[in-house]
């Protein structure tokens, strides 16, 4: 068992199943090494921000760069630092007790934690990000979940699951769900796949979604629709990588013309998150390829359009000065460039303009013929 | 008399439309505008027709109506100058020259004052009866009508040394404006030692000549009272609280008086007694020649024509403070004037080249005995009396000079405890230990205050106004001469040397406030953060306890071992 080096040696801890109750412990034990040598105690951890990123092209995700921040205990800190520890100890139940906890509920459990209670979520959110990081782990190998749900699937897919009770094997097949849709569960990594289809394609809006799966594009264009709803989350990003890795599928992503869509939806997918570095290795789809909509395509459909506000622009200039992956692509930054330049967005539905199928009649057969055009 | 009653009734109802009350009319609304236009203009129509055919006046017939302008008949004209410009300030003079003429003769005769100040209102209405006794030394038996009863008669008018009264007209003036207001004559009681019987009196002042009139004297036992003096006088004012009251006054003037007893009982029935807290009677002030730097040119002109028998040189020998034969002689050489010559026979032009010449000559700064301070210790007894703070601040300056004229500059600040905290500082002026209680806008020691940075002591302060929080700041002047603004002696006027010692004496407050407050504040935080540590630091035990499933023991060494490491870290 690799001992958690807290402090005195800074080990790189991977992801890695072999996180336990022992790595916990071994953190535990450091910090009263410490004390008991008369030491002050200190937490070491990852910085958890954009700037502290490395990205290249071989390696597809953003990689945790080497820069640390260290959380000496101090009357500053004397409180998160408590609240850390306490969040290590109830992590350490939960993998004992093989139980789980939401965001949520690790936020009430705090609340019998006398006076180190959380006084609101985000405090707890925060806290537990920080154990998270601290360890280099997803946070549902330290027993706890997120509330979200993972995202919609239609297509061509069958997906294999286990039954809970009589552990016997489950095939699910999407194609049978008619209008409705397969939702991607918390945790994926025991499903297994099987299909036909020839590629994925990833849509941010479930109204864009709904049409597709309504008139059965996935039937003609053999692909399985999956529907973000926004950032798509850690599960439905596992979920696409993972589907995409065993079928040798393409991922074609299909956004609104917006750094919104453009930096926030596609580059998480695809890079994942600044935020949560040490763990896009797993969270991220590295093939991910830029559909549409693209700023060229604002001018050749002649779409209609709405002008771009503050922060859209805010936040493509901060993608082209801080983000490591548009710095890394030219055509990125050419893109982006335009649509500042053109001081507009456009939304998926804009399609509509030309009729409200155009999208499956026209765009998309005519976006795939070309899919060497595609944004990196 | 009854014609002088009736000027005063006309005044008020001229000049004060506010004072309704003081003249019965019967719809007030109508009463103030309109009646002084209309009677100013009938008189003149009136005269018109005859003046049309000869000429108004001549010089002769001016000159049957030219005559002696009594000092009296000019103050009952122009009483504003004095102080009594309305009832309620008319209540406050009154008393305020009473008490200090009766603290001037107490410290004169080295006696610790012992004062009484009882204030009565009469029949329900505007009239109040003042009555101050004080444990002085008495006053001599011819003395008192001339004391009490004609104006500009004193003992301090020609000495320079700091003193309350100067003029001699204060107190004559309080019981001539009681006179005229109601007509009841100023009553004294007064003994000057154990084996004599007191002296009563009640006078009235003759306004057309200047000079008591006695309409009753005569010779009263008192008991229990061995010597001083008792002044009573009836007039017509209007009792209020505030700065500007009777009762301020009384606090104020305790402040500053940490020596005095003070005995008040207000119109309300209220009594307040301030023990002395000192039974150190403040020095006596030495009577100091005048310094020829602060000499004008036609005082030294009127000196020089006194001093029978003396050569110029000496007489600025003789005459001045800090003129020893040298400065003389180099006076003398500046202005090119022989100094053997008479001095009552120098030319005019002689005399102003005198006085350019001590201007540009170096001479000694007086000596500043004149002066006498409170004194820090005193000036923070005194602030006890009146307020009860958590923390006290003084400064007494050396003494320093303005014009020739010597100088010292105190100040005190009382901070938090029952100060309330919301609105500007309370500020007490005064000058010679008597407080200045209007004006407040138009005096030195305000501007002072306002230019003081106290931003710099942890006080907020707003742009170019008074400081804000807890806090009464005291500042006395103490001077032979204190340079007032106008007779009614309310504001010292802008001298810079006046100004810049104030705020010297403010900022050494400042800075003992300052140093005050940031341990005060460091302690704060100190216990805060020993609070925080005790809240928070248990959990790291009780997580630590959780995670390697420790004993209790152990998780009290950890913690006990985390304690001790941040004790140590805060040494």
């Amino acid at each position: 068992m690799p001992r958690a080096a807290t402090g005195t040696k800074t080990r790189r801890r991977k992801p890695s199943a072999k996180f336990s109750v022992g790595t916990i412990k071994g953190a535990a034990r450091d910090i009263q090494g410490l004390i008991q040598r008369g030491k002050m105690p200190f937490l070491r951890f990852p910085q958890r921000s954009l700037g502290n990123v490395k990205y290249s092209d071989k390696v597809g995700y953003f990689e945790l760069g080497g820069r640390e921040v260290e959380r000496t205990l101090t009357v500053n800190t004397v409180k998160t630092f408590a609240q850390t520890l306490k969040m290590m100890a109830l992590s350490k139940e939960l993998i004992e007790k093989d139980d789980i906890a939401t965001k949520r509920e690790a936020y009430y459990v705090s609340k019998n934690w006398d006076d180190a209670r959380f006084d609101d979520q985000p405090e707890s959110d925060t806290v537990m990000e920080d154990v998270e990081a601290f360890f280099r782990v997803n946070r549902e190998q330290l027993g706890f979940i997120p509330e979200e749900k993972g995202g919609e699937v239609a297509g061509r897919l069958k997906v294999l699951d286990r039954d809970r009770t009589t552990g016997r094997q489950l095939k699910i097949d999407l194609t049978r769900f008619g209008s409705g849709a397969y939702s991607i569960p918390i945790s994926v990594e025991h499903l297994g796949f099987d299909t036909d289809a020839k590629f994925i394609l990833a849509i941010e809006t479930a109204g864009m979604f709904q049409r597709l799966v309504k008139h059965d594009y996935w039937k003609k264009a053999r692909c399985i629709l999956i529907s973000m709803g926004g950032v798509p989350t850690r599960a439905c990003r596992r979920f696409i990588r993972r589907l995409s890795d065993e079928k040798k599928l393409p991922v074609f992503v299909f956004v609104d013309c917006d750094p919104y869509g453009i930096a926030n939806i596609y580059r998480t997918l695809k890079v994942g998150s600044g935020n949560a570095a040490h763990v896009n290795e797993y969270f991220c789809v590295p093939q991910a390829r830029f559909l549409g909509i693209t700023p060229d395509d604002i001018e050749s459909y002649d779409l209609p359009t709405h002008p771009l506000k503050e922060v859209d622009i805010k936040r493509a200039e901060d993608a082209l000065k801080n983000d490591p992956f548009f710095r890394h692509h030219k055509p990125w930054q050419k893109a982006i460039r335009k649509l500042v330049k053109m001081g507009v967005r456009a939304e998926q539905q804009a399609l509509a303009k030309h009729g409200l199928n155009y999208v499956i009649e026209h765009y998309l057969p005519r976006k795939l013929r070309k899919r060497e055009a595609f944004l990196p | 008399m009854a014609r002088a009653t009736g000027a005063v009734k006309r005044k008020p109802e001229k000049r004060d439309d506010r004072q309704l009350s003081l003249v019965p009319v019967s719809s007030p609304k109508k009463s103030a505008k309109p009646r002084p236009e209309g009677r100013s203009g009938k008189p003149a129509k009136a005269t018109r027709p005859g003046g049309k055919k000869r000429r108004r006046a001549t010089a002769e017939s001016l000159a049957t109506k030219q005559r002696d302008i009594s000092v009296a008949e000019f103050f009952t004209k122009n009483r504003h100058l004095l102080g009594f410009d309305n009832p309620t300030k008319a209540l406050l003079t009154t008393t305020k020259e009473a008490v200090d003429n009766a603290l001037d003769a107490c410290e004169d005769a080295g006696i610790l004052p012992d004062v009484h100040v009882t204030i009565t209102q009469l029949n329900g209405g505007e009239r109040f009866r003042v009555t101050v006794k004080d444990n002085g030394p008495g006053i001599v038996k011819a003395q008192i009508p001339k004391i009490f009863g004609k104006l500009l008669y004193g003992s301090r008018f020609h000495t320079l040394r700091q003193a309350r009264g100067q003029q001699g007209i204060g107190i004559s003036a309080a019981g001539m404006y009681g006179q005229l207001t109601t007509g009841v004559p100023i009553r004294i009681v007064s003994r000057t030692k154990r084996s004599t019987p007191a002296n009563l009196y009640t006078l009235r002042i003759d306004t057309q000549k200047n000079r008591p009139e006695i309409l009753e004297e005569s010779q009263v036992d008192v008991e229990d009272w061995d010597h001083g003096t008792e002044v009573g006088i009836e007039l017509e004012a209007v009792y209020r609280k505030g700065p500007h009251s009777v009762d301020s006054y009384v606090e104020q003037t305790a402040v500053a008086n940490p020596h005095a007893t003070i005995r008040y009982e207000s119109p309300d029935g209220e009594v307040m007694i301030y023990d002395s807290t000192t039974t150190d009677l403040p020095p006596e002030p030495r009577e100091m020649k005048p310094h020829p730097y602060g000499v004008e040119l036609g005082l030294l002109l009127r000196i020089f024509q006194a001093s029978r028998g003396l050569t110029l040189k000496g007489a600025l020998q003789n005459n001045f403070s800090r003129v020893s034969a040298r400065v003389a002689d180099d006076i003398c050489k500046q202005a090119n004037v022989r100094g053997s010559l008479r001095a009552t026979r120098l030319a005019g032009d002689d005399v102003e080249a005198v006085y350019r010449a001590i201007q540009s000559v170096k001479i000694m700064a007086p000596p500043s005995s004149s002066v006498v301070p409170i004194g820090e210790d005193l000036i923070i007894a005194g602030l006890k009396r009146r307020y009860n703070a958590a923390f006290y601040f003084s400064c007494t300056r050396r003494p320093s000079v303005y014009r020739g004229n010597p100088f010292v500059i105190e100040a005190g600040v009382a901070l938090g405890g029952d100060l309330s905290a919301d609105g500007p500082a309370q500020v007490m002026r005064f000058a010679n230990r008597v407080p200045l209680q209007y004006q407040k806008g138009g005096c030195g020691i305000t501007a002072a205050v306002t230019e003081t940075s106290w931003k710099n002591y942890g006080i907020h302060q707003p742009r170019g106004s008074l400081p804000i929080g807890p806090m009464a700041i005291f500042v006395h002047m103490a001077s032979a001469w204190v340079p007032f603004t106008s007779e009614s002696k309310e504001a010292i006027a802008h001298y810079p040397e006046i100004i810049s010692e104030i705020k010297h004496a403010l900022q050494s407050c400042g800075r003992q406030m300052g140093r005050h407050l940031r341990a005060v504040k460091r302690e704060g935080e100190e216990a805060r953060k020993r609070q925080y540590i005790e809240k928070y630091l248990p959990h790291i035990g009780i997580a630590l306890k959780d995670m390697l499933g420790l004993t209790d023991r152990q998780r009290d060494a950890i913690n006990g071992k985390l304690e001790r490491l941040f004790e140590k870290k805060a040494r």
